[in-house]
C-alpha cells in the first residue's frame, strides 16, 4: 500500500482470496459432471472411474471451497475485529437481499404450479388435481410437518431473544430444538414422498409438486446446516448479545422455508387436494 | 491485518485472487473484448451465408453438408445472442464499468464484499467455457446448440436430444448465479458505502442507473433459474413442465423466459443511459438537464419493465383483451424513455460543446437508440406485431437499441474512462476513425433489414429468395465496413496501452464534476482511505 498510514473508514477490505476461482473450478466441474451423468459426452467418455466421478470431485471442490470461505468470514467477523457496525449493516443488506432472489426462484415454481391447476388442460381430464392423482391428505402429515416448522420458527426466535439476553444455555438449548425440529420435518416430509401413491414422472402433478416440495426441502436442509453451524459456533463461545449476525441470518433464512412452505401449503397440498391417496 | 500491511499483491496472485474492485473491474473489460471478438466473428458467419440467396457459405464448415450448415446457422444465431448479452454487454457495462466507477463515485474505497465481487467474474470464465464446449458436442442430429438464445421448449427439449442444450443451460446457471451475486453487491454498496453527504438524491446518474440495472437482475434471474431448471428436468428427468402430453404447457416457458428477459434487455441498456448522461453533461459543460426526472425516468422503465413481458409473444395465440394490455403497457415505457432522450437534448441545448471521441459514441448513442426506440413503439403494437412478428424488422429494431445503443454507449464509456484507468490518453484519430467507420457499418448492417422484414424475411433462417438479395448483400458489406471498424478500435486499444503520454486527474476539464476525476490517473491501488465529504 503506497498510503502509511491506515484506512480512516470502517469498512472491510478483504485480502486477496483463492475461494472464489476454487468453488467457480468446482461448479465448473459439477456442470459437465452432471451432463455427463445426463448423456455420455464423447470428451469425457474414454475417462476411468464411473460416470459421475467429474460430478462428485466438483461437488467436493465447491464444498471445500465455501467451508474455507466461510472459515475465513467467521475468522474475520468473530478474531479480528473486521466487522464493524457498518460492516454488519452490509452483511444484513446482503442476506437480505439474497433472500428476496431466493423468493423470486421459487416464484418460478409457483408460476408453474398455478399455470396447470388453474388452467388444468384436457391432457389431464381438465380438472386439477388431475383425473389419475390420488392427493396426500393435507391434514394429516402436511398439517403436522406445518406445525414442527411453525414450531421450529417459535424456538429460533426464543434461541434469539436469548441470546440477546446473554442467556447462552437457553440459547443452546433452543438453537437444538430448532435443528431437531427441522430434522423432523425433513424425516417427515422423506415419509411423505415414500408413501405417495404418484410417481415422481407422472404428470404435470407430480412435476409440480416435487420440484415445488423438492426445492423447499433442499432449503431446509439448507437452513438445518446454516444453524448447525451457528450451534457448533455457540459452543465454540462465539456471538455476544450484542454482535451475532451469522445467527441472525441464519433466523432469517429459516422464517424464509417457513413462510415458503406456508404457501407451500395452502396453494399445493389444501389448495391442490383431491381424492385422497395415502395418509 | 488487511492487505495495507502487506502492500499490492503482486504477479497472477494479483488478479486470480483479486480482492480489488478496479483489478476485477479490468478483467471484466477484457473478458468483454475477447467474448465480443467471438460473438461478433459468428455474426460474420452468419452474415458470411446472407450475403448471397442459397446454402453455401457455411457448407465450407460442414464439409459440404447443407443440412448440418443449416443446423450450424441456428447455432450461430444461438451462440451469438448469448453471448453478447451475457458475456459482451453485461460483463463491460456492469461488471467492468461498474465495479470500477461505482465504488469510484460514491467515494467508497471498495465493493461491499470484495471476495464475492471476485466469484462474480470467475464465473462466467466457466460459464463461456461450457457454452464453447456446446458448439462441438451432440445438439440435435448435428453439434450444438440450434435453439436461438430464448431456448424455447419443444426445440429445446423433445428437439434437441444431444448433451448440448444441457451444456448451455448450466452455462446460463453459473452466468446467472454470477449477476445475481453482483447484483446483491452492488446494491449493499450504494446503499451502505456512500460517501458522508452523499444522499441518493445526489448520487450521479451512472450510480443510479446501476442501481437500478442490478434490482432488475435481482428479481428477474432467480425466475429465469427455475424456468432452465424445468427445461433440464423435462430433458433429463421425466417432468412434464413444458409437455402438453403430461399436462405441461410450452407456453410457460415462454413466460418465465420473457418475465426474466425483457428486464434483460432493460439491464443491457440502461447502465448506457447512465453512462451518456455523464458524457453528454460532461462535454456540454452543463450540469445534466431534470437530474431528478432523469433518475427516476430509470426507475419507471425498470418497474414497467416487469409488467410487459407478453409483447414478445403477441403470435402465441394470446387473449386479445391481454394483448390490448401488454400492448398499452408498452408503449407506456416510451414515456420516460422520452424524458430520458429530451433531457439529454435539452442539456446540450445552450451548452458549450466539445466533440471528443466520448461525446461522438454518445450522440450517436442517443441518435441510433431513438431510431431503435421509434421502431419498439411500432413493434409494440400486437397488431402490427402479428404482421412484424419473427421477421428482420424486429432483428433490425433491436440492434439499433443493443448493438447500436448498448455497443455506441460502452465505446463512449472506454473513451471517456481509458484516460482514468489506465493513466494514458486514447488516440485522438484512430478512436475517430473508429467512431465514424462503426456508424456508417452498423447503419449499413441494420438499416436495410427494416426494408427486409417490411418486405416479409423471416429471421434465423439461413436461406432466401432472390427478391431479397440487394438488402442482404448490402447488409454483409456493412459488417465488413463494422468489422474493419472493429480492428481500429483494437489498434487504438494497442496504441493507448504503448503510449508513453499520461494524461492529469482530469483530462475533460470542468464539465466533468464526479468523485472519480478528484483522483490520479490512475487510481491509487485502495482509493479514499480518508472518506471524501459531499457538501
Amino acid at each position: 500500500m503506497s498510503d502509511s498510514h491506515a484506512p480512516e473508514h470502517d469498512y472491510h477490505l478483504v485480502d486477496p482470496s483463492p475461494w472464489p476461482i476454487v468453488c467457480a473450478v468446482g461448479a465448473f466441474l459439477m456442470a459437465v459432471g452432471a451432463v455427463k451423468y445426463m448423456h455420455e459426452l464423447p470428451l469425457l467418455a474414454s475417462m476411468p472411474g464411473s460416470y459421475s466421478v467429474v460430478f462428485y470431485i466438483g461437488t467436493f471442490v465447491v464444498l471445500f471451497g465455501a467451508y474455507s470461505w466461510w472459515a475465513d468470514v467467521i475468522k474475520e467477523g468473530e478474531h479480528e475485529g473486521h466487522h464493524s457496525p457498518i460492516v454488519q449493516l452490509g452483511l444484513r443488506y446482503g442476506m437480505f437481499l439474497f433472500i428476496i432472489s431466493e423468493v423470486m426462484f421459487f416464484v418460478a415454481w409457483f408460476w408453474a404450479y398455478f399455470n396447470a391447476s388453474i388452467f388444468p388442460t384436457e391432457a389431464i381430464g381438465a380438472v386439477w388435481p388431475p383425473q389419475d392423482i390420488q392427493t396426500l391428505d393435507p391434514w394429516h402429515l402436511p398439517l403436522v410437518n406445518t406445525l414442527v416448522l411453525l414450531t421450529s420458527g417459535t424456538t429460533v426466535t426464543w434461541a434469539h431473544h436469548a441470546l440477546q439476553e446473554g442467556d447462552r444455555k437457553t440459547f443452546i438449548n433452543m438453537l437444538i430444538f430448532t435443528i431437531l425440529l427441522g430434522a423432523a420435518f425433513t424425516g417427515i416430509q422423506i415419509y411423505e414422498y415414500s408413501i405417495a401413491t404418484f410417481a415422481f414422472d407422472a404428470n404435470i402433478y407430480s412435476s409440480t409438486f416435487y420440484m415445488a416440495t423438492g426445492f423447499h426441502g433442499a432449503h431446509v436442509l439448507i437452513g438445518t446446516i446454516f444453524l448447525m453451524v451457528c450451534l457448533l459456533r455457540g459452543l465454540k463461545g462465539h456471538f455476544t448479545p450484542k454482535h451475532h449476525f451469522g445467527f441472525e441470518a441464519a433466523a432469517w433464512y429459516w422464517h424464509f422455508v417457513d413462510v415458503v412452505w406456508l404457501v407451500l401449503f395452502v396453494s399445493i397440498y389444501v389448495g391442490g387436494a383431491g381424492i385422497v391417496g395415502a395418509h | 491485518m488487511g492487505s495495507e500491511a502487506h502492500g499490492i499483491p503482486t504477479g497472477w496472485r494479483r488478479w486470480v485472487l483479486s480482492t480489488n474492485h478496479k483489478d476485477i473491474g479490468t478483467m471484466y473489460l477484457i473478458f468483454a473484448i475477447l467474448a465480443g471478438i467471438i460473438g461478433g466473428a459468428m455474426s460474420g458467419l452468419m452474415r458470411g451465408e446472407l450475403m448471397e440467396p442459397g446454402i453455401d457459405f457455411l457448407t465450407n464448415f460442414t464439409g459440404g453438408d447443407v443440412e448440418a450448415a443449416k443446423h450450424f446457422f441456428n447455432v450461430l444465431t444461438t451462440g451469438h445472442g448469448l453471448i453478447m448479452v451475457f458475456f459482451m454487454v453485461m460483463p463491460a457495462l456492469i461488471g467492468g464499468f461498474g465495479n470500477w466507477f461505482v465504488p469510484l463515485m460514491i467515494g467508497a474505497p471498495d465493493m461491499a464484499f470484495p471476495r464475492m465481487n471476485n466469484i462474480s467474474f470467475w464465473l462466467l470464465p466457466a460459464a463461456i467455457a461450457l457454452l464453447v464446449i456446446s458448439i462441438f458436442v451432440e445438439g440435435s442430429t448435428y453439434p450444438g446448440v440450434g435453439t436461438g438464445w430464448t431456448v424455447y421448449a419443444p426445440l429445446s427439449t423433445s428437439g434437441h436430444g444431444g448433451p448440448a442444450v444441457d451444456l448451455a443451460i448450466f452455462s446460463l446457471h453459473l452466468a446467472g448465479a454470477s449477476s445475481i451475486l453482483g447484483a446483491i453487491n452492488f446494491i449493499c454498496t450504494i446503499f451502505n458505502m456512500r460517501a458522508p453527504g452523499m444522499t441518493l438524491h445526489k448520487m450521479p446518474l451512472f450510480v443510479w442507473s446501476v442501481l437500478v440495472t442490478v434490482f432488475l437482475l435481482l428479481l428477474s434471474l432467480p425466475v429465469f433459474a427455475g424456468a432452465i431448471t424445468m427445461l433440464l428436468t423435462d430433458r433429463n428427468f421425466d417432468t412434464y413442465f413444458f409437455d402438453a402430453a403430461g399436462g405441461g404447457d410450452p407456453l410457460l416457458y415462454q413466460h418465465l423466459f420473457w418475465f426474466f428477459g425483457h428486464p434483460e434487455v432493460y439491464v443491457l441498456i440502461l447502465p448506457g443511459f447512465g453512462l451518456v448522461s455523464h458524457i453528454i453533461s460532461t462535454f456540454s459543460r452543463k450540469p445534466i438537464f431534470g437530474y431528478l426526472g432523469m433518475a427516476y425516468a430509470m426507475v419507471a422503465i425498470g418497474v414497467v419493465g416487469f409488467v410487459v413481458w407478453a409483447h414478445h409473444m403477441y403470435t402465441v395465440g394470446m387473449d386479445v383483451d391481454t394483448k390490448a394490455y401488454f400492448t398499452a403497457a408498452t408503449m407506456v415505457i416510451a414515456v420516460p424513455t422520452g424524458i430520458k432522450i429530451f433531457s439529454w437534448l435539452a442539456t446540450m441545448w445552450g451548452g458549450s460543446i466539445k466533440f471528443e471521441t466520448p461525446m461522438l459514441f454518445a450522440l450517436g448513442m442517443i441518435f441510433l437508440f431513438t431510431i431503435g426506440g421509434v421502431t419498439g413503439v411500432v413493434l409494440a403494437n400486437a397488431g402490427v406485431d402479428t404482421a412484424m412478428h419473427d421477421t428482420y424488422y424486429v432483428v433490425a429494431h433491436f440492434h439499433y437499441t443493443m448493438s447500436m445503443g448498448a455497443l455506441f454507449s460502452i465505446f463512449a464509456g472506454w473513451y471517456y474512462w481509458i484516460g482514468k484507468m489506465s493513466g494514458k490518453p486514447y488516440p485522438q484519430f484512430i478512436s475517430k476513425l473508429h467512431f465514424w467507420v462503426t456508424f456508417v457499418g452498423v447503419n449499413v448492417i441494420f438499416f436495410p433489414q427494416h426494408f427486409l422484414g417490411l418486405a416479409g424475411m423471416p429471421r434465423r433462417i439461413p436461406d432466401y429468395p432472390d427478391a431479397y438479395h440487394l438488402w442482404n448483400y448490402v447488409s454483409t458489406v456493412g459488417y465488413a465496413i463494422t468489422g474493419f471498424g472493429t480492428l481500429v478500435f483494437l489498434v487504438g486499444v494497442y496504441m493507448t496501452l504503448r503510449s508513453k503520454e499520461r494524461v492529469g486527474d482530469n483530462q475533460w476539464g470542468e464539465g466533468a464534476t464526479t468523485l472519480e476525476w478528484t483522483l490520479s490517473s490512475p487510481p491509487p491501488f485502495h482509493q479514499f482511505n480518508e472518506l471524501p465529504r459531499i457538501k
